[in-house]
């Protein structure tokens, strides 16, 4: 039982600390999203929803309907998908390289999976201006996408790694004895033990990737702006934090429809297993 | 078990390891490149080190960096480590809140955790400044920012390390005759440690990459590492920060492999992470 002395003994002062620090600022941040700029970082009254209706395309009197947020919405949706496709290419197979490998090249294999995952995301975002500047390609699409796999694709290769760890084998050979051919058998035997971890790595990198303004903003310039990039914005230059505080909830929105579709697919448990 | 792999399997493995080592190892070969502007090979120096090690903010960006990171990691884990305590102890009618509570600082996007603390800090500075009371954004704002994502972490690691023990240890030990803060010394926390050490180096590690949350609640007069190095790319590519990267990798190389060496012969009973 859970008595109230208890709750302060151990859960106390840790869910209170995320309240006070969590919680709170986000229900503040919701209470600036009503207000309106006054001046530069400055807010003031009376309630309005015209952040919001910024937010889904309006001008301030709801008028005219320009869906240029929504269109950057979009854009970084379409992004962060491509950037989350690549990953997926890009280190499907390897989780099973390394999956099969003797024990002691294994961990050597994960060792340097992990070394470029534990560097500082900004160098590894930094390098790539090294690389690609010679080719006159910062900033650009290119040097975006780049930047997005090169940061995430550790975030997607480990969990998929977890998963392949966990194949029994033993089904591709009953497929493969029972005639079926080698990519038939594995679509049938393997690649459905496969989903939790795929499934976990594609939300791993797509989230991040969806709310980064760092790699758009070092390597693709304002015309790959994203809604990080935006939010970013009205908390730097533009001063606009009703408007930037919209615009967060149209970022976590879009996080939370993509858990949610999580949860569908991976079922009730897939929450606390994800982490 | 092994198997054969396939050549274009082991083919394309080593391509992208290839894409992973590209960028990590221009930047060591920049970093000894004896040119201003880099994009050409000019002979070989160290001379970027020498500048780096005399820069002044360099310096103290690297001692804020470690001070936000040691004293967040502290706090984080003794409150991180009570939840996770708490989750595995008691079932209670919470459990589903809680597990949403601690999972929003993991999924929450950094820029939206750190634009909502900046316009949560200025509320509160407005608040004091009523009262005759002000502060600066700085070491305090940012290293209470990091305890916040860090604490989710923590629990979630030493709950999964606890996981597979079961409750009635404690009454035992209770039953024996040991008070319930000795069973929480004696039996409780020592199984739990791997799990503790395994979340504290989690959080300290996720405090020195962090940089989104930081540049939010950091203000003007307090710079931490990677706050330092976006001003610094931002401003355009400068070799002393070539070298900057380069020793930043070797420090993380030899974090990992040490790392590795410690926990190892302890992770023996399946304890992940």
């Amino acid at each position: 039982m859970l008595t109230l002395r208890r709750f302060f003994a151990t859960l106390g002062p840790g869910v209170l600390w995320l309240a006070v620090f969590l919680i709170v600022p986000v229900a503040i941040m919701f209470g600036y999203s009503l207000l309106t700029r006054t001046d530069l970082a400055q807010v003031g009254g009376p309630l309005t929803l015209e952040s919001w209706g910024r937010v889904f395309g309006y001008d301030a009197l709801f008028r005219e309907w320009v869906p240029d947020n929504l269109r950057v919405l979009g854009r970084s949706v379409l992004i962060a998908g491509f950037s989350t496709l690549l990953c997926v290419l890009m280190g499907y197979p390897l989780a099973f390289y390394i999956a099969r490998q003797p024990a002691r090249r294994k961990s050597f294999l994960l060792l340097l999976l992990i070394i470029p995952f534990w560097t500082n995301f900004l160098i590894r975002v930094y390098a790539w201006i090294l690389i690609l500047r010679p080719f006159d390609l910062v900033p650009s699409l290119t040097a975006t996408f780049l930047g997005m796999v090169y940061a995430f694709l550790p975030f997607f290769v480990l969990p998929v790694y977890s998963s392949v760890e966990k194949v029994d084998w033993r089904l591709l050979e009953a497929a493969q004895d029972l005639g079926a051919p080698p990519a038939k058998a594995f679509m049938a035997a393997v690649f459905p033990q496969t989903l939790p971890g795929l499934i976990a790595g594609i939300l791993l990198t797509f989230i991040p990737a969806l709310g980064t303004f760092v790699v758009s903003d070092i390597l693709g310039g304002a015309k790959t702006a994203l809604i990080g990039n935006l939010v970013q914005n009205q908390f730097g230059q533009a001063g606009d934090w009703p408007y930037g505080s919209a615009l967060s909830f149209l970022l976590m929105g879009a996080v939370l429809v993509g858990l949610w579709l999580y949860a569908r697919a991976a079922g009730q448990k897939g929450l606390e297993e994800l982490i | 078990m092994t198997r054969r792999t396939h050549p274009a399997l082991s083919a394309w493995a080593w391509l992208v390891y290839g894409f992973l080592y590209l960028p990590i190892l221009v930047l060591i070969i920049f970093s000894f490149n004896d040119s201003k502007f880099g994009a050409t090979w000019a002979g070989f120096t160290t001379k970027w080190y020498g500048v780096l090690l005399a820069r002044e903010d360099v310096r103290e960006a690297v001692t804020n960096t470690l001070l936000v990171a040691l004293s967040s990691t502290l706090i984080s884990t003794v409150l991180g480590t009570l939840v996770g305590l708490g989750l595995w102890r008691y079932s209670s009618r919470f459990r589903l809140p809680l597990t949403f509570l601690l999972v929003t600082p993991i999924v929450i996007p950094d820029v939206v955790m750190g634009v909502s603390l900046l316009m949560f800090y200025s509320l509160v500075r407005g608040g004091l400044e009523l009262t005759g009371w002000t502060f600066e954004n700085g070491f305090w704002t940012v290293m209470f920012a990091h305890v916040t994502f860090q604490i989710s972490y923590v629990a979630l690691t030493v709950r999964s390390r606890l996981a597979g023990y079961d409750r009635s240890l404690e009454e035992a030990a209770r039953d024996l005759g040991a008070s319930s803060v000795q069973s929480f010394l004696r039996v409780i926390l020592p199984l739990a440690l791997p799990g503790v050490l395994a979340g504290a180096l989690l959080a300290f590690t996720l405090s020195l990459d962090d940089f989104v949350v930081t540049y939010f609640t950091s203000g003007s007069g307090f710079r931490t590492l990677p706050v330092l190095i976006y001003t610094s790319v931002k401003k355009g590519v400068t070799p002393d920060i070539n070298a900057l990267s380069t020793l930043l990798v070797l420090f993380t190389v030899i974090a990992i492999i040490a790392a590795n060496a410690i926990m190892r012969p302890r992770a023996g009973r399946g304890g992940e992470a």
